[in-house]
């Protein structure tokens, strides 16, 4: 009597709440982290980002393949030479080529940034999952400890690793992941907090399941989007923090091509030869801005903010 | 007829882009002094309907068409200041949960005074503060300062919704709107709220709009009753008549659905679901849930009719269906098995336990026994401890207890995680809301195998025919396995959680207040699913609830916990026919019955 028959059930709409209506791609939808970028691109600011994002990571994949010139090669056109049909951009004070430097330059940049910043998401998500679904006394173990790291400002706190430890590329990458890492920990314990309290985690407890599985299959999947947002954000500090390092001389060494490296080499000759220090700063600048477009898309996906009205 | 405060004519509300109707044809009226009760399940539209008489558009939605006049004013054609001059003058609110509708930074006086001083209420501040303090009489609050310099959230749940009461009622509205308010209040704040509406709307000669979803809790406050269906009224008549002898079929399957104190009538849940919104179909909305319906129902949808001018309905049948007794079918007999009498026999023994948070003692010695193929029902209100029982004895409450609670006579841990994994397996518990106990990131066949790889070792295949097993149990399809939480209704979601504990092939079920997310309609057919599986399934179960007619369609035995005390315990015909203890008497006494 109290079953519902299949014919029924086609009769009846799967929707449960009156409003909002329901969504055409309700029935087929798999993630939610995938909904929340797709749905993301319905504002402009996402979608220039991911233009300008797109353009400069293909820039630097393809640039070392189409570059004119070796980035090493010296004498092409003498140095500090204007922009010329052979050299594009000129040349720097050891008569390198400066385009083809800036093609072949931003590998290392986005590379060694994504890579610090996935590292930082697993520790920082690590920690927070763990802080945030542990007794209150390891929680707060672990939280008062990444304060301590906070106290740091990011960029001290890799420049006194590299100085102490040497400047390793890996180095460079693993300081700037535990630089990130409180931050990461901080967001991550707070959406998991959230999700602890209700009742499927209490069910999966009262059914044995382990607690490393419980972290992983019950409460990451819940806490995907906030940590996308929080990815975004990161990467762009990645990236301006390992273009600074690469600035400073802490990252390739002379005479490697890097934009970092390029501003640093060039900044002296700076009124003789603008090109070689303009064209890699306008190119970091850009990066970390469609970045952050991007990011700025996705949390406004996130909290639902209208594109019309600006209100939620 | 010009003794009606309130009439509505061929009210249409709609979503605003698409247009998709979610209420039309409303059309009722209230006399002064009257109480029309409103009723309706979830997403029926019936809240819609009642916030648009104050001409409330909530984002999204829009009046379409229609005709509301309050007191011989169109309300529809008001400028924007002169409607925020009638709300809450000449038609006010009371909205359904007072915790989120007082403003928790500002002293309740204030509060209650800015509505007096918007709408200019008396002639001088002096007026004011003596309307201020008899409202606080007429709703039964203290009216002393200090009492009116409190914040609401020093006040309980029953205080905050007579604070509310108090403020729509300050200026003497003709009309007044009343949103569900005394849900999520304790039976007995409960029936205190109703009697003060009751005080007041006779004593200021208001028209009343009564909006619940719950037939029982007008069944004495209301006048007459408008059934709300899918966004329309389907009947709407004087409350005898429509107890006595409704002539909808909506009408009569919900009174059947309401579970009865006396146990005179079956429980009786409606199959099927409410056509949502842009989904509704051609004809009669009801008709695909009517064991009734005709060809004609499918094709059109039937116009007012009925018995009088006072008892208006929407059906083709009427007629017929008036002519038939209420309530034809008898109670449901369980097939319960026998008491058990010893340790071993029992399936689950608790002896003098006593439960605490932090070191506050929330149980002070409580013992119960559970034997299969029975089922014992936890009454009391909230803060009795009928939950904490509940988990301490599934092995998740988070504090300290002491005493035993026995497991076919072995003792067991606090904590699940302590206790042996037999023992895990067969005390199931399911969960209040089954909105929280899934999540929402795992499919149903996700969320279905947890239980199954933590006790069985299964091949692929075993695993999916123990899944489409357990979904059969619960009369669920396997075509779910596939789909979230969230593409499923809250009666479907709550048949998930309990096939998820089904699947663990328990003895024991802990049922903590399982209906009590869920509208009428589908709370009758989850407790007629539990029933029939203490019979097929052999489980002993422990059924918390705070409904005390619930208890009836379920339970043989039952127990009355209040303060963390057992205060009565017996066969449940006994204990609902012959109270011993007096707090049983008086939630007998509060609970609303038909």
């Amino acid at each position: 009597m109290s079953a519902v028959t299949p014919d029924q059930k086609e009769l009846i709409p799967s929707v449960d709440e009156l409003l909002p209506e329901p969504k055409a791609g309700g029935a087929h939808r798999r993630r939610e982290w995938v909904d929340l970028l797709v749905g993301s691109l319905r504002f402009g600011r996402t979608r220039v980002g991911l233009v300008i994002v797109v353009a400069i990571v293909a820039l630097a994949l393809i640039g070392p393949y189409v570059a004119p010139h070796s980035p090493f090669a010296t004498g092409i056109a003498p140095d500090y030479s204007g922009p010329s049909a052979k050299t594009f951009l000129g040349t720097d004070g050891i008569g390198h080529d400066i385009f083809s430097r800036v093609l072949c330059g931003g590998r290392t940049v986005i590379g060694l940034a994504l890579a610090a910043t996935v590292l930082a998401m697993i520790i920082g998500v690590g920690l927070g999952l763990l802080a945030g679904y542990s007794r209150p006394a390891i929680d707060d173990v672990i939280m008062r400890l990444l304060d301590v790291l906070l106290a740091f400002p990011q960029i001290v706190f890799v420049l006194l690793l590299v100085s102490v430890l040497g400047d390793a590329l890996w180095l460079l990458v693993l300081g700037t992941a535990v630089s990130h890492a409180p931050r990461i920990a901080r967001v991550a314990r707070g959406a998991t907090l959230e999700i602890v309290g209700r009742d499927f985690v209490r069910a999966s407890e009262a059914l044995g399941v382990p607690r490393r599985k419980i972290l992983v299959g019950e409460i990451l999947p819940n806490i995907t989007s906030p940590l996308l947002v929080e990815f975004g954000l990161r990467l762009t500090y990645s990236i301006g923090l390992i273009a600074a390092l690469s600035f400073l001389g802490f990252g390739l060494q002379p005479p490697a091509a890097d934009w970092g490296l390029m501003i640093e080499e060039n900044r002296i000759a700076m009124s003789v030869q603008p090109w070689a220090v303009f064209v890699p700063v306008m190119l970091i600048a850009l990066l970390t801005i469609g970045t952050n477009l991007m990011t700025d898309g996705v949390s406004r996906a996130l909290i639902g903010i209208d594109r019309d009205t600006g209100a939620k | 007829m010009n003794d009606y405060v309130l009439t509505v004519e061929g009210l249409r509300i709609e979503l605003d882009p698409s247009g998709a109707d979610i209420d039309d044809e409303v059309t009722l009226s209230i006399r002064q002094g009257e109480v029309l009760g409103l009723v309706g399940e979830s997403g029926s539209g019936k809240t819609t309907a009642a916030t648009a008489l104050l001409v409330h558009e909530r984002r999204g939605v829009r009046i379409g068409a229609g005709e509301i006049m309050v007191d011989g004013r169109d309300v529809l054609a008001l400028k924007p200041k002169e409607l925020r001059r009638i709300r809450g003058g000449l038609i006010s609110y009371v909205p359904q949960d007072p915790s989120m509708s007082l403003n928790p930074a500002l002293r309740i006086q204030t509060q209650l005074s800015e509505i007096l001083e918007a709408h200019a209420f008396g002639s001088s501040a002096a007026d004011r503060e003596q309307r201020l303090e008899e409202m606080m009489a007429e709703v039964l609050l203290p009216s002393d300062r200090a009492f009116r310099r409190r914040y609401p959230h020093q006040l309980s749940g029953g205080q905050q919704q007579r604070v509310a009461l108090a403020m729509a009622f300050a200026c003497r509205p003709a009309v007044i709107v009343l949103d569900e308010p005394t849900t999520g209040l304790d039976v007995t704040t409960q029936a205190h709220v109703l009697r003060t509406v009751e005080d007041l709307t006779h004593t200021y000669k208001v028209a009343a709009l009564y909006v619940t979803h719950d037939l029982a809790v007008v069944a004495n406050l209301a006048d007459r009753i408008a059934v709300m269906y899918a966004g329309r009224l389907v009947e709407v008549g004087p409350k005898t008549a429509l107890f006595g002898a409704a002539c909808h079929p909506y009408t009569r399957k919900l009174l059947e659905a309401i579970p009865d104190l006396t146990g005179e009538h079956a429980l009786r849940g409606i199959p099927g679901r409410a056509p949502m919104p842009g989904h509704r179909p051609q004809g009669c909305f009801f008709a695909a849930r009517c064991s009734d319906a005709l060809d004609k129902c499918r094709a059109e949808f039937p116009p007012y009719d009925g018995p009088g001018d006072d008892h208006r309905v929407r059906c083709w049948r009427w007629q017929e269906i008036r002519s038939r007794p209420m309530f034809g079918d008898q109670p449901l007999l369980i097939g319960a098995g026998p008491a058990c009498v010893t340790d071993e026999e029992a399936l689950i023994t608790v002896r003098g336990v006593k439960a605490y948070y932090g070191t506050h003692e929330i149980l002070h010695g409580i013992d119960v026994t559970v034997c299969a193929q029975r089922c014992i029902a936890l009454v009391g209100e909230s803060g009795s401890g009928k939950t904490t029982l509940a988990r301490a004895i599934a092995g998740i409450h988070p504090g300290k207890i002491e005493g035993d609670i026995l497991f076919r006579g072995r003792r067991l841990e606090r904590d699940s995680r302590a206790r042996p994994k037999e023992s895990r397996q067969h005390l199931q518990y399911i969960f209040q809301s089954p909105y929280g106990s899934l999540n929402p990131r795992k499919t149903v066949g996700q969320i279905l195998s947890q239980p199954l790889k933590q006790f069985f070792e299964l091949s692929r295949g075993e695993m999916e025919q123990r899944m489409a097993e357990a979904l059969e149990l619960v009369a669920l399809d396997d075509s779910l396995l596939g789909m979230y939480p969230d593409q499923l209704s809250g009666g479907e979601r709550q048949r998930v959680a309990i096939a998820r504990a089904l699947a663990a092939e328990p003895s024991v079920l802990i049922c903590d207040e399982v209906t009590s997310s869920l509208d009428v309609s589908v709370q009758a057919t989850i407790i007629e699913l539990l029933a029939k599986l203490i019979q097929e399934t052999r489980v002993g179960m422990i059924f918390v609830t705070h409904h005390l007619p619930l208890v009836r369609s379920i339970a043989q035995e039952v127990t009355v916990m209040s303060e963390g005390q057992i205060v009565e315990h017996g066969l449940v015909g006994e204990v609902l026919e012959n109270p011993q203890a007096d707090y049983t008497k008086r939630l007998l006494a509060d609970t609303p019955t038909i």
